[in-house]
């Protein structure tokens, strides 16, 4: 693992960038092990989904992204809002179900979405990401704005036939669109290893005509790599790239799982393979940026997080004449 | 078939009309019936309407019985003197049913509505009648269209021909209308005339037609033979605010169809095809914003008439003929001046068509 | 002014002029074109039954074959009505909702709700409908009930083709997803339909015929069904009004109740299966609204609880006539207590 120091790009990026994908990891890590807590303390309501573990991937590949560019995402959703831009105080909110939130309150963790930020909603759907994100592909393509489409998805998802159909429809229409397989070992509480036919899901982006890369999702700066080279591809009228991230979640599939599946690859993952301690030391020890400046980043996020739930607590929430608006523009 | 007997036919109202349904018939055989006499109460899938004695003398024979549902031209009754016998009459009425398949088919087969190119707009308009009399125009009012001259086109069109248009916003036309000024609409009169080669015309207009022949009239005295003003605009009074902006912004068969029974005297008239066919135009792309352009033309800001016919008509050289319907809710009769009354109301070339074919046919001459 | 033409001319019509006015609008399904990647002509089909032929010469850049893949063309039409496009897409018959039915309900449907009204996803989901050509019970379904169940949709269906025209406008013109609905049995026939563009607004009923004895109404292909009835009734001195809702959601109960009210007696006849139908659901809304106005039971004349039949003897029976409607008509006007 320590091989990823060399990574190419580890130069390429200023001191700002490097800054700015720190406080995103970050921000998502404190937003998740808050939201870990507070649903233990039995405040929130539903179903939680947590990304903790595996902030790598969405800081990675957003980081490419601008206003032009849309992402749809999964149930465990809460990362890759905030790596697209999606303001953190609505989205406790949100998770919280007040009025206050990113949805008003009808939406909930698992359908956190902001539209004029490009990010197309959490998605409740297992597999139901990647045709949308066909389409927001398209509408760049015809429009010839340049923008592309990014559909994360789980090992879960890789066994979908909305997936599979997205990667074939995706090729034959030479979309920029980028699939990122976010590999977490478990689909649910069932094994990829044992659920995925093939050894790894990149193998699969031979069978629809597209390049497939496997990248350690621990490791911000290969997927910052990975994702940099398909979506200078996409962007260029070269096509969809489907991108494997693998890696481990730190929590449960929901807040609440016993997690009697698994194994202590987590204890080790936290230990050894965490981004924000690799990403620290390696930024650290090339000189791009001190500890000091990264230790003012985390007192920034933990003071943010503080405010939302805290403002997220106080929220009203939505009422009986919130219940039947925004079903239609017009009706 | 003895020439002294008198057909009275199934009459043609409109464009689309090719059969007629007889509701009630209001005389007897045997009766003496004088022109003008109402005769028999016809529907259409349009407006119903009430047929007029064409002729005098004795009702010899009812052809047409209540519920028959018959082509236009059909013979409905006979009318004869006495001297001529029954044999004949029994005659021309066996003739008259061998005749309905061959009317059915010509009643199919109408003149249809062409286009001709003014400036930028496509006109769309209709030819009824030939011959080298003086042609005559029909311009229709705002919001209505050349079908709204149903009842009067035909019978004017003996011997001479008579268009019948769609203004700029209306109809099949163009929708744009420009700056929706008077002037503007004078211009397509004139471009319509120019693009039909007609040298000279009797011009008829109704309601803002009324307004917009007056005008023509003005801007090219040596290009129109006569005026008839149907119930024109501008003739001050208190315009009907409330039907013609609501009609402006109607969008649904609940607001139009209250609004559409102020056009008649009697608003039973008003059938659920009138109001669907409104309704169809109405919904056409451009149409709501031609008839928001042209609302400023009758209309002031605060519900006064804009235009001012009457100072129009001071400068007009040709003969001028102001008819109008004694109910009129929509522009009410102005109570001084040279003005003919008829019965019925705004659309008093509907429900008093031969009243008003009648007059025309005077100024023809 | 009175130019004829086909419902299919009038929806391919719509589409056009849809496209030509607005650029955002990009027409894709399978074999809407007809002939990508293959040696021979390109706009062989214009889909299977010719809907949108010739489109493809007119907008090359615009209209697009799709795979046989429902979810992903359907969903990427979806995604691309939140990208800024106004996608009109073909799903060939409404029986392959089955394949991408999530991408429908569970995303198209929910976007504005579940993001607290910050969606737009302005998709039209053109799809064929309807029994009749012995297309058994894979290619012949209603259906229209499942889709105007879901909160989020907008249900067409026209029955005649100056309706097609004036509501695929409409709909392409919505921000929000519609299914448009076009009966498989109307396509080739015809009627008046204005050359200009027009948008039929969507929760207006049309009431197609007036009368004072029975309110029937009626939904796509039955419409027609509805008139002949009408038509036979009036010879036996019953007089009978027919609506047509035109959309299914919104669905304009108000002027089905203005009727029910002065008639005292409903039939709605569709031809969906009978449970959760289209009929069952304009019945309990009329029963629980105009209880007091009812002089007899609500007649529900539809097909039978059972897949569409492919034998012409079979499917003729699935199928409401004008004898079935004649004969619900005559039930509730004969009824006594």
């Amino acid at each position: 693992m320590t091989g990823t120091l060399s990574s190419p790009t580890a130069q390429e990026l200023t001191p700002d960038e490097l800054l700015e994908a720190y406080r995103t990891m970050r921000t998502i890590r404190a937003f998740e092990e808050r939201v870990h807590d507070e649903f233990a303390g039995g405040d929130i309501p539903g179903f939680v989904h947590l990304y903790a573990g595996e902030e790598a991937s969405a800081t990675g590949v957003c980081s490419h992204l601008d206003d032009r560019d849309a992402i749809a995402s999964t149930h465990r959703g809460h990362g890759h809002c905030i790596a697209k831009g999606v303001e953190v105080k609505p989205m406790m909110a949100e998770i919280y179900g007040k009025l206050t939130g990113s949805c008003h309150g009808k939406g909930g963790s698992m359908h956190i979405a902001d539209l004029s930020k490009g990010m197309l909603g959490a998605n409740g759907i297992v597999g139901g990401g990647p045709p949308l994100i066909c389409g927001r592909a398209l509408a760049s393509q015809k429009r010839g704005d340049g923008g592309v489409g990014v559909a994360f998805f789980g090992d879960g998802a890789s066994n979908q036939g909305t997936t599979l159909e997205s990667l074939n429809l995706a090729t034959i229409w030479n979309l920029p669109a980028i699939f990122v397989a976010e590999n977490n070992g478990y689909a649910e509480a069932t094994s990829s290893s044992w659920s995925v036919a093939t050894d790894d899901i990149a193998d699969r982006a031979a069978a629809f005509g597209m390049p497939g890369v496997i990248v350690d999702g621990f490791d911000f700066f290969a997927v910052h790599e990975a994702a940099g080279e398909a979506v200078a591809r996409a962007r260029a009228g070269g096509g969809p790239t489907l991108i494997e991230v693998k890696f481990t979640r730190y929590y449960g599939h929901f807040e609440g799982d016993q997690q009697l599946y698994r194994a202590d690859e987590v204890a080790h993952a936290r230990e050894n393979l965490d981004c924000l301690k690799r990403f620290r030391a390696r930024v650290t020890a090339d000189g791009q940026l001190d500890a000091a400046q990264l230790d003012r980043i985390d007192a920034d996020v933990a003071a943010l997080i503080e405010e939302a739930v805290a403002e997220a607590k106080a929220a009203p929430k939505p009422g009986a004449d919130d219940l039947l608006t925004d079903v239609y523009v017009s009706y | 078939m003895d020439d002294r007997i008198q057909r009275v036919t199934m009459p043609k109202w409109g464009l689309s009309m090719t059969t007629g349904r007889i509701v009630e018939w209001f005389v007897e055989e045997g009766d003496i019936v004088g022109k003008g006499d109402d005769l028999v109460d016809i529907d259409t899938d349009k407006i119903a309407g009430t047929l007029e004695s064409a002729a005098a003398g004795p009702l010899r024979k009812i052809v047409a019985q209540v519920d028959q549902e018959l082509p236009i031209g059909a013979t409905l009754a006979l009318v004869a003197p006495a001297e001529v016998p029954d044999s004949e009459i029994e005659a021309a009425a066996a003739e008259a049913l061998a005749e309905l398949e061959s009317l059915a088919q010509a009643a199919e087969a109408e003149p249809e509505p062409t286009f001709v190119s003014v400036g930028e707009r496509s006109i769309s308009y209709v030819t009824l009648g030939g011959g080298e009399a003086t042609p005559v125009v029909l311009v229709h009012g705002y919001g209505g269209d050349k079908n709204s001259w149903l009842f009067v086109q035909q019978p004017l069109s003996e011997g001479r021909p008579v268009h019948a248009l769609d203004l700029p916003g209306h109809g099949a036309s163009t929708k744009d209308v420009g700056d929706g000024s008077l002037q503007f609409l004078v211009d397509t009169v004139l471009g319509f005339l120019d693009a039909l080669g007609v040298e000279r015309a009797h011009l008829v207009g109704h309601s803002l037609g009324g307004a917009v022949v007056a005008a023509t009239a003005r801007a090219a005295p040596e290009r129109v033979a006569s005026v008839t003003l149907l119930a024109p605009a501008g003739f001050g009074g208190t315009p009907n605010a409330r039907y013609l902006r609501g009609f402006a912004a109607a969008s649904s068969r609940r607001e139009l169809k209250p609004l559409v029974g102020d056009l008649f005297a009697d608003s039973a008239l008003v059938t659920r095809q009138l109001v669907d066919d409104l309704l169809r135009y109405k919904r056409l792309d451009g149409v709501p914003e031609a008839l928001a352009g042209l609302l400023p033309t009758l209309l002031t800001d605060d519900d006064r008439q804009a235009i001012d016919t009457r100072a129009i008509l001071a400068e007009v050289e040709v003969p001028v003929r102001v008819v109008w319907g004694r109910e009129d809710r929509i522009l009410p009769m102005p109570d001084d001046g040279d003005i003919e009354l008829v019965d019925g109301g705004h659309m008093l070339h509907m429900e008093s068509a031969n009243a008003v074919v009648a007059g025309l046919g005077k100024t023809l001459e | 002014m009175a130019r004829t033409i086909t419902y299919r001319e009038a929806i391919n019509e719509a589409i056009a002029q849809e496209m030509a006015r607005d650029e955002r609008v990009i027409v894709m399904g399978e074999d809407n074109v007809g002939g990508t990647g293959s040696p021979g002509e390109m706009d062989a089909w214009g889909g299977v039954l010719g809907v949108t032929k010739g489109l493809y010469g007119r907008f090359p850049d615009r209209v697009m074959d799709t795979p046989i893949s429902e979810s992903a063309f359907v969903g990427a039409a979806i995604g691309a009505a939140t990208g800024g496009l106004r996608p009109v897409v073909e799903l060939m018959f409404i029986d392959f909702m089955g394949v991408c039915f999530d991408q429908i309900f569970n995303q198209a449907a929910k976007f504005r709700y579940m993001f607290g009204g910050r969606a737009v996803t302005p998709v039209v989901i053109r799809t064929m409908w309807g029994a009749g050509l012995r297309a058994a019970a894979q290619h012949s379904q209603s259906l229209l009930p499942v889709f105007t169940h879901i909160p989020g949709l907008k249900v067409a269906a026209p029955s005649n083709p100056y309706d097609a025209k004036g509501l695929l406008i409409q709909a392409i013109r919505d921000d929000d997803p519609v299914i448009f609905a076009e009966h498989k049995m109307l396509y080739d026939t015809s009627g008046d339909v204005p050359e200009d563009s027009y948008a039929l607004p969507f929760g207006e009923a049309d009431v197609r015929r007036e009368g004072d004895d029975v309110t029937i109404v009626a939904i796509g292909r039955m419409v027609g069904t509805a008139l002949e009835a009408a038509d036979e009734l009036a010879g036996s001195g019953i007089s009978a009004a027919v609506v047509d809702p035109r959309t299914t959601s919104p669905l304009d109960l108000d002027t089905i109740l203005e009727l029910v009210e002065d008639s005292g007696r409903l039939v709605v006849v569709d031809e969906s299966n009978p449970r959760c139908s289209l009929a069952s659901d304009i019945g309990a809304q009329v029963a629980q609204e105009a209880f007091g106005a009812l002089r007899a039971p609500i007649q529900l004349v539809t097909g039978p609880h059972t897949p569409v039949p492919f034998a012409d003897s079979l499917e003729d029976l699935f199928i409401p006539d004008a004898s079935r409607v004649a004969a619900a008509v005559k039930t509730a006007v004969d009824w006594t207590k």
